[in-house]
């Protein structure tokens, strides 16, 4: 690497690596250069002319944004001239700007009004009438005020570079220049809100937000999504108890300052009117409202018969079944698995599996166990990548899925990577995913291929011949691009692979069997889901593991379990969802608990529940809450403390941003139900229960430190891992959600149901 | 959509000329333009799909460009310049005296869609304003009278 060039700016002698942009090397010296175009990681535009600088020997002032640094350059950033440009820049900006900054939404963090304040001249001298152009809707979430648009080209540079959407231009010329939306008069998008974030003006405002607050009376709350899997940071903007919207603007999170529309706006099902706010029993076979101590009550007699019956040995069905969420925590998948085994003494417990993170786990430990030839063993930070890793790693290969819609946040890391950093991206799909602009490598395959796919990455003859010739999108495979394909893969330094539900059980273990015989480094990213799909596995809601994936049926595993709890736990593996819902079916379940689930969605008929005690415990009245005897109104991720783990295994931190009158917490809920049934659950406080897990769950003792603060740490539950047996993969399926589906909470959801790219967005073209 | 053989090849030619594809793309909006008389969104869909850019884009260059236009003009496009050099030497009056005389405002149309108007910045003839241009032929210094033989000579000529 050549040698850094020395330069002196503002009679400070500073360094930068050749390439450096003036403006970087003066910012990170501390040197303030105005922008309003710039913006790390985007296109420069040089179109703001705010950063201009006095270079020495050069006659004109220059713009900060697109010089880079030279050996010997002399710079002065605050000379008259200076200073004189970027107040003349600025009397130029306000002349047709309108001065509504008291009704404006921006004001108080616009970044115009700022620069006025710091460098701007106090009067204008201009006398004409300003420019006037009426504010037009984009979409339910987009309004676009043209008079307050600086044409700094943010929003059309996010768009494009970033989202690969390219739904924003730039049309007219001069002061007449606007931004327009792709189709006339609204928009046809992903309906992020990237441009209404980066805007620095209030040109670009949100529906769910504007001329409802003032940036200063608001409190900033910082916690995680609730949606998918890739567990962005979000900051509500909370005032008064109400959330008002969602942002990263501070990019403190994993995700920087990215959110999709869910992230953003998604969090509206909190006020949905149809949220469950009292307790429910069935009465006469109708629900009807009660206090939270008679639905309390009324479970736990009903539990404690059955448990009594248990106990007396005259019972012939199996006792109870629970299902747990994708979207509690991990304190509360942690108590909820812990109050099944140690108080329902049963391992009957399972959650909805959208990948097969134990499968991954699985092969992750026995690839380290058993390395390849006579190679030292690996850490596991060699197999599992964090999210931001995709936007490093020097290939990423994507085998079926659509991230873009089912990932926004990895598929913005795999496009970053891609147009900053040369990544190299591979992707196996039978169609044409969005992904798939941004290529090295496409291969087109057959749907539900991916299994295929896998086998001719595994060199299998069969499986190539399978892939070669005409593709339903038109495409011909040879077998020289096959070879190719592979041949490149294998060449690849740093590759990361993701996977989602069409590889699972042993096929997920043939993945990682061929990626750690790659030569190069080779890590893994299973995408599930929901919010904490992975918490959910990692946690234990599974029928044949303890938390950390340690088997049930391995004595030394769950005597530390039992040790630690003091009691004892059930060895039989117990039943998977499926088998808890064909035996509640079949009158072989005394008793049903599902937490944050909605098992009963795509069942014919509800009714087929019979005689099972069905116990709801949910944010609203789902097609399984609906058959409940008894239905537990639950807070929702924004309105409790807690940990969630993201679908790559970085841990966060959520906070409570709000509270939702006559819900509670899930965790408070199973701490009431054992008081009830005469058990002491302990810990009681999620921040204990976090301790707990750190102690017990392998790869969770992770330092809090980085968590607290509002970072996130990797978590690998590898140490010590016992083989689980793998008898029960099969149900693994992903809901498919698109950008604007999002399980039960996105029906629930006004923003996400009133964007008309929910009905208007097409899958992908087959490949 | 299918454009002509000669259209076809000028895009050929076009499309070898430039390093970079986008650089092609007002050269072939003019070309277009000329043989189609303004840019229909047929045409703006084909050229955006040939050049790989998006509509908006293209809308967005089409928009910044004051001779590339999206309605029909007349056989006749009148570009009557106002800026500084022939608005000192009566390029204003000039410009009023054709709207009168066609009965049409700026950009608009004559009924029988021989004549349109526009008022356009500097077309480079300063020295012998004031300056039109009719199509691509420019005629200079300019008097009402003038203008009006100029009308009435095109008038005559188109129908026979």
């Amino acid at each position: 690497m050549a040698d850094n060039f020395k330069f002196n700016v503002d009679g400070r002698e500073l360094q930068a690596k050749p390439g450096t942009l003036l403006i970087d090397a003066c910012r990170a010296a501390g040197i303030e250069v105005p922008a309003f175009c710039y913006y790390p990681g985007l296109s420069l535009q040089a179109a703001c002319r705010m950063c201009l600088v006095e270079i020495e020997k050069t006659p004109k002032l220059q713009t900060a944004c697109t010089t880079p640094v030279a050996e010997g350059m002399i710079v002065r950033t605050s000379t008259p001239i200076v200073v004189d440009a970027r107040r003349a820049m600025l009397e130029l900006l306000l002349a047709n700007h309108p001065l509504d900054c008291p009704v404006c939404d921006k004001g108080g963090e616009c970044e115009l009004q700022d620069m006025v304040f710091r460098y701007g001249a106090a009067e204008s001298r201009f006398r004409e009438e300003k420019r006037h152009v009426d504010e037009q809707q984009w979409s339910p979430v987009v309004y676009y005020d043209a008079p307050r648009c600086i044409l700094c080209y943010r929003c059309v540079r996010v768009c494009g570079e970033g989202m690969d959407v390219w739904a924003l231009g730039v049309v007219n010329r001069g002061a007449r220049s606007e931004i327009a939306p792709n189709h006339g008069d609204h928009l046809d998008c992903e309906e992020c809100g990237m441009c209404i974030d980066i805007c620095p003006v209030g040109a670009l405002t949100s529906g769910a937000y504007r001329y409802r607050a003032r940036p200063w009376e608001i409190k900033y709350v910082s916690t995680i999504c609730t949606h998918c899997g890739d567990g962005c940071k979000t900051t509500l903007s909370v005032r008064n108890g109400k959330i008002l919207r969602g942002n990263n603007r501070d990019h403190s999170g994993i995700n920087g300052e990215f959110l999709c529309i869910k992230g953003r706006y998604g969090y509206d099902f909190i006020e949905n009117p149809n949220r469950i706010r009292t307790p429910l029993i069935r009465k006469d076979g109708k629900l009807v409202e009660a206090s939270w101590e008679q639905a309390i009550q009324t479970i736990a007699a009903k539990w404690k018969e059955i448990l009594h019956r248990r106990e007396t040995g005259t019972q012939e069905a199996q006792a109870f079944g629970v299902i747990g969420s994708n979207h509690t925590t991990n304190e509360e998948n942690y108590i909820l698995q812990k109050f099944a085994r140690t108080v329902l003494k049963t391992n009957n417990i399972d959650h909805h599996r959208t990948v097969d993170y134990a499968a991954l786990i699985r092969a992750i430990a026995n690839a380290i166990a058993k390395p390849v030839g006579d190679s030292a063993a690996r850490p596991a930070s060699d197999f599992l990548a964090r999210s931001k890793d995709l936007s490093i790693a020097s290939a990423v290969l994507v085998i079926g899925g659509n991230p873009t819609d089912q990932h926004p946040l990895l598929a913005w890391n795999i496009r970053e990577g891609c147009r900053l950093n040369g990544t190299r991206l591979y992707v196996i799909n039978s169609r044409r995913i969005p992904l798939a602009r941004k290529t090295f490598r496409f291969l087109p395959i057959a749907e539900g291929g991916e299994q295929n796919a896998l086998e001719f990455l595994r060199g299998e003859r069969d499986a190539e011949k399978r892939l070669q010739g005409a593709t339903p999108g038109g495409r011909e495979v040879t077998a020289e691009f096959l070879n190719d394909f592979r041949d490149k893969l294998g060449q690849e330094k740093d590759l990361i692979v993701l996977f989602e539900a069409a590889l699972s059980g042993e096929c997920v273990a043939q993945l990682v069997e061929w990626g750690s015989r790659l030569p190069g480094r080779t890590r893994f990213i299973a995408q599930g889901d929901y919010s904490n799909s992975r918490g959910a596995a990692d946690m234990g809601l599974l029928p044949n593991a303890l938390p950390g994936y340690a088997s049930v049926e391995d004595n030394d595993a769950r005597l530390r379990f039992e040790n630690a709890w003091s009691t004892t736990v059930p060895a039989e593996p117990g039943m998977p969802l499926h088998d808890m819902l064909a035996a509640a079916a079949q009158g072989k379940l005394e008793s049903l608990y599902v937490i944050g689930a909605n098992p009963l969605k795509g069942w014919d008929t509800a009714a087929s529940l019979g005689g099972c005690f069905v116990v709801v415990q949910d944010l609203f009245l789902t097609e399984t809450a609906l058959v409940a005897d008894v239905v537990l109104p639950a807070a929702s991720a924004y309105e409790k403390s807690g940990t969630v783990t993201n679908t790559c295994g970085e841990l966060q931190k959520l906070s409570k941003g709000m509270e939702v009158m006559g819900t509670r917490a899930d965790l408070d809920i199973f701490s009431r139900l054992a008081g009830a049934l005469g058990v002491t659950q302990a810990p009681l406080k999620s921040e204990e229960v976090l301790e707990e897990i750190r102690k017990l769950v392998s790869g969770y003792g992770v330092p809090l430190v980085n968590i607290v603060a509002g970072g996130a740490e990797l978590v690998a539950p590898l140490d010590g891992f016992q083989p689980v047996s793998a008898t029960h993969t099969a149900n693994v399926k992903s809901s498919r959600d698109t950008l604007f589906t999002s399980g039960t909470l996105g029906r629930y959801s006004s923003s996400l149901q009133a964007v008309p790219e929910r009905t208007t967005r097409t899958e992908p073209d087959p490949a | 959509m299918q454009f002509s053989t000669q259209l076809e090849e000028k895009f050929h030619r076009l499309a070898q000329h430039y390093p970079v594809k986008r650089s092609a793309l007002v050269p072939m909006l003019l070309f277009a333009q000329d043989e189609y008389g303004f840019l229909s969104k047929e045409i703006i869909a084909e050229i955006s799909r040939r050049m790989d850019l998006t509509v908006l884009d293209v809308e967005g260059t089409i928009s910044y460009y004051s001779m590339l236009r999206t309605k029909p003009a007349g056989r006749f496009h009148l570009q009557i310049c106002t800026n500084i050099s022939c608005m000192l030497r009566g390029g204003d009056k000039l410009f009023d005296h054709a709207k009168t005389k066609l009965g049409i405002g700026n950009g608009e149309v004559t009924p029988d869609g021989l004549f349109s108007l526009e008022e356009v910045e500097c077309i480079g003839a300063c020295a012998w304003a004031p300056a039109i241009q009719v199509n691509y032929d420019f005629h200079h210094e300019l008097t009402p009278e003038r203008l009006d033989q100029l009308i009435d000579e095109i008038q005559r000529v188109s129908r026979v």
